[in-house]
């Protein structure tokens, strides 16, 4: 079997930018992933990544693509990582085509995904109804009701956007009073189409073909609520299942160093996968060229 | 003889911008369908796909929900 110098997994921000250094280093590597963009590509507007006073995630994305590409970089796209191990003195990486690699160093960068519910009726209704991209899918409920579930930035996110599509709606949030920052959410209070329920817990989605309505636990009493809309806003979990042995913390993000070691030598992280300290596209980039970088001086050592 | 081929979308999906952009670039014509303000296209895709999230890609009849690359191509033949 081939040995590649490095595998890198992901192509959000960090996976791309480790693949830019990667193939400036002249390595002979090798990018697998599932998406090209990662979170980015279901960003909105962004106007924090430095030379760009204005981009959306989408743009934002060709051009990190474009970037990618105009090496000459082995891509593989649509194929997912399941288990990334050391073996002896290299990395073997297997894929959900049954496929099988070998590397001396990987860069894990997959990313998070969003977090799911977990109640009756989720799998279901999900795309039938259930969403977790208001961005995306909030156009499709104008003048419907809906819920959202979640009390944090990235609900009061979703419910502002969908204030100006919705007839109705309603925040589930499981606290007892709603987080994120306070300009939004004065916004979300002083709308008139939202009902806000706090001590508020999701039972179950029902529905028939598609959804239309949810069980809600609030404050103690059964309350259903006529819906044909759920967006699920309960945050994002770290993509590290499939990294075996290495050192997580709490949440499963990869704990790294600040040189994007983890634990196991040769395996190195970066992104919104670890826990690095906040999570930007800007600093997941930074992170995607240190890794590398680390990588490239492991591999001169070893 | 070119496909015929439909897609349904909103324009803040950042998905639906990436599966318009492929297509371009793959000089595939297409018609596409805003179901953001059109509900009866809207309707109409729930109906053909049995789902409700964007974008939904009819080629010849095949539907395809969300950017799948791979499963385009080849109802393409690209």
């Amino acid at each position: 079997m081939k040995i590649y110098d490095l595998i890198i997994v992901g192509a959000g921000p960090a996976g791309i930018t480790a693949s830019v250094y990667a193939a400036r280093k002249k390595m002979d590597f090798l990018v697998i992933t599932g998406d090209i963009g990662g979170q980015t590509a279901w960003s909105g507007d962004i106007e924090n990544y430095t030379g760009y006073q204005f981009v959306t995630g989408p743009e934002l994305v060709r051009k990190f693509e474009e970037h990618m590409r105009s090496y000459d970089t082995s891509v593989r796209e649509g194929e997912g990582v399941i288990a990334v191990e050391k073996s002896g003195e290299f990395i073997l990486v297997e894929t959900n085509k049954g496929a099988q690699y070998q590397a001396k160093t990987a860069i894990i960068a997959s990313g998070k995904r969003s977090r799911e519910l977990g109640v009756p009726g989720e799998k279901e209704y999900k795309n039938k109804g259930i969403s977790y991209c208001a961005t995306c899918d909030g156009p499709l409920f104008n003048g419907k009701a809906v819920a959202i579930i979640g009390g944090g930035n990235s609900a009061l996110d979703a419910c502002l956007q969908l204030i100006r599509i919705a007839k109705y709606v309603y925040m589930v949030n499981n606290l007892p009073k709603l987080g994120g920052d306070s300009i939004m959410r004065q916004k979300v209070e002083e709308a008139k189409n939202v009902e806000i329920l706090n001590n508020a817990k999701v039972a179950a989605i029902l529905g028939d073909k598609m959804v239309n309505a949810i069980q809600v636990n609030h404050e103690g009493k059964e309350r259903t609520l006529q819906v044909e809309g759920v967006f699920v806003e309960i945050g994002l979990i770290p993509n590290s299942d499939f990294v075996k042995d290495v050192e997580k913390n709490a949440s499963g993000e990869i704990k790294i160093n600040n040189h994007n070691e983890t634990n196991i030598p040769g395996i190195f992280a970066a992104g919104d996968v670890t826990d690095v300290p906040e999570k930007q596209i800007i600093i997941a980039a930074g992170e995607g060229s240190k890794a590398c970088l680390r990588a490239f001086r492991y591999l001169a050592q070893h | 003889m070119a496909k015929n081929v439909n897609v349904y979308s909103t324009p803040t999906c950042p998905w639906c911008v990436r599966v318009k952009q492929f297509l371009k670039d793959n000089n595939v014509v297409f018609q596409d369908y805003d179901v953001s303000i059109d509900r009866a296209k809207g309707d109409e895709m729930a109906q053909k796909s049995g789902q409700m999230s964007v974008p939904v890609i009819d080629i010849e009849g095949e539907i395809i929900v969300g950017f799948d690359k791979e499963r385009i191509k080849a109802a393409l033949g690209l």
